[in-house]
């Protein structure tokens, strides 16, 4: 239900995404991984994230770069775009009654002008030993940007074709 | 000429491809067997007509004979395989271990995928790995070849000298998504690609411009999968149930005005006319034929498309010794 109300306005998340950024690095100074403050925090992003998203709480969240739509509800857990098994509807080859997770994220992406482009960049190998912990906290403590070591970021292609993204956007509109 | 060209490995694939040769890879389909005559059986009447024989992981979620395994095969025999590797199966540490393993065998080519779902398999109930998705399984390879060291940083003493390839699928939705997916698949290090089945020749002529139009053609080598459909009742059959698997209802009816008996050498027959449509498109570097249990089939639509000698294969035709019954025969 929330769900399905959010994802209609994809720009709207954007900017809650901007101010939840911005309000969380306010308490940075008390925030600690462990303890009673993390408990509180993934209990908070539980209810608020798991009927907006349906937040399978990873820990590292990817959310604003991928339209919104969370890829940890992609059975295949997939975080850098579909499988090739979407069907014609554009919903999932493993639940054919839920709609693709990567059609939803292509279509919000579409619609979110700050970080919808974003989509076009790798991203890392998921970090799963910080399955159930807060992504708020992970985020401002820095955890969610530790990849493996030998993993090598580089987002120069992503970015070469943002101005091709932003313009097939204006293509599909007129 | 030639001494110009810039190999990153020691595959033919790689050789063929950069010449600017138009290239033929071919799918073997894995043995319910431990005998390595049925790998053997196989792979000899495909390895006459292409220049690399993919040993699929696990198609479609069934078991087989695992692809690691067949490629060893392939190998010891003097074949060129493509290793393919889903992300369905198994996870960093394991495929990390396999790359070196395969590339210590002599394997020179690896396509990585996702990988059908486990509950389109035989096995539904069995436990979904997915722990790095196939963009990140490319970059880690590539990491491995060109920077000498595991995801964790550790180097590798000799590293895995492959030739890095990955699928595409252009038949899917979200249609407009698919040539900037691929533009991403280059980004993490591939090298080449097999696509799903091509029945829909428009669709990938429109897929084709929009790659043109990226540039990506200049990037990496795109091969086209095409196959032929046994009859009308199999083409129904792929386009209900196998997932990512488009036929037009065009080609569909002319199976079905064919009568019964001539169904397979019509399927074959638009399999040769979709071979022939894709290789005139700009920025086609060869094609991928599959067919499901038909080695023979595959043969003859290489064959009847005239893409036949494939080049570059002074010295390399295999002796094709399955060593496996002489050492029966000894002991």
């Amino acid at each position: 239900m929330i769900h399905d109300i959010v994802h209609r306005y994809p720009h709207f998340l954007e900017v809650v995404y901007d101010f939840t950024v911005w309000f969380v690095s306010l308490f940075r100074r008390w925030l600690k991984p462990g303890g009673v403050t993390e408990r509180f925090f993934v209990w908070f992003e539980r209810i608020t994230k798991g009927p907006m998203f349906h937040c399978q709480m990873c820990g590292q969240c990817v959310l604003h770069s991928t339209g919104m739509a969370c890829p940890m509800t992609c059975p295949k857990n997939l975080r850098n775009g579909p499988c090739g098994g979407v069907r014609s509807n554009g919903h999932c080859e493993v639940l054919p009654e839920m709609k693709c997770v990567w059609v939803q994220a292509w279509e919000g992406a579409r619609r979110m002008p700050t970080y919808g482009y974003e989509l076009l960049m790798i991203t890392p190998p998921h970090n799963w030993r910080l399955a159930n912990s807060s992504s708020w906290l992970n985020m401002m403590t820095g955890r969610d940007q530790e990849h493996p070591r030998g993993w090598v970021t580089n987002h120069d292609d992503a970015l070469a074709l943002k101005p091709y993204f932003y313009a097939t956007v204006e293509e599909g509109k007129s | 000429m030639s001494s110009q060209i810039k190999y990153r490995t020691e595959s033919r694939l790689e050789r063929v491809l950069r010449n600017g040769r138009f290239a033929v890879t071919a799918e073997l389909n894995p043995p319910d067997s431990a005998n390595p005559d049925d790998v053997y059986r196989a792979a000899i009447v495909l390895s006459q007509v292409c220049d690399g024989i993919n040993a699929v992981d696990a198609s479609g979620a069934n078991v087989h004979m695992s692809s690691v395994a067949i490629c060893a095969l392939l190998t010891r025999a003097g074949y060129e395989p493509v290793y393919q590797v889903a992300a369905r199966d198994r996870n960093r540490i394991a495929i990390q271990g396999d790359l070196l393993g395969a590339a210590a065998m002599g394997v020179r080519n690896v396509l990585f995928i996702t990988g059908d779902d486990v509950a389109n398999g035989d096995q539904p109930q069995a436990k979904r790995v997915f722990d790095m998705d196939s963009i990140q399984l490319l970059r880690m390879a590539r990491i491995m070849r060109d920077e000498g060291v595991f995801l964790s940083g550790r180097k590798i003493t000799t590293p895995p000298r492959l030739f890095l390839g990955a699928a595409a699928n252009p038949f899917a939705p979200p249609y407009e998504w698919r040539p900037l997916r691929l533009a991403k698949k280059i980004a993490a290090g591939a090298e080449f690609i097999q696509t799903q089945y091509c029945f829909d020749t428009p669709r990938f002529s429109a897929y084709m411009q929009r790659v043109r139009d990226l540039g990506l053609h200049e990037k990496v080598f795109i091969l086209v999968g095409v196959g032929p459909l046994r009859s009308a009742r199999t083409a129904e059959f792929m386009r209900n149930k196998v997932p990512g698997v488009v036929i037009p209802d065009a080609i569909v009816d002319r199976l079905k005005k064919t009568p019964k008996k001539r169904q397979k050498a019509e399927g074959k027959k638009i399999a040769i006319e979709i071979i022939q449509q894709v290789k005139e498109i700009e920025g086609v570097a060869g094609v991928h034929v599959m067919a499901y249990r038909q080695e023979e089939l595959v043969a003859e639509i290489i064959e009847e498309a005239g893409l036949l000698p494939r080049p570059y294969r002074k010295g390399v035709i295999p002796a094709a010794i399955p060593t496996h019954s002489r050492q029966e025969r000894i002991v």
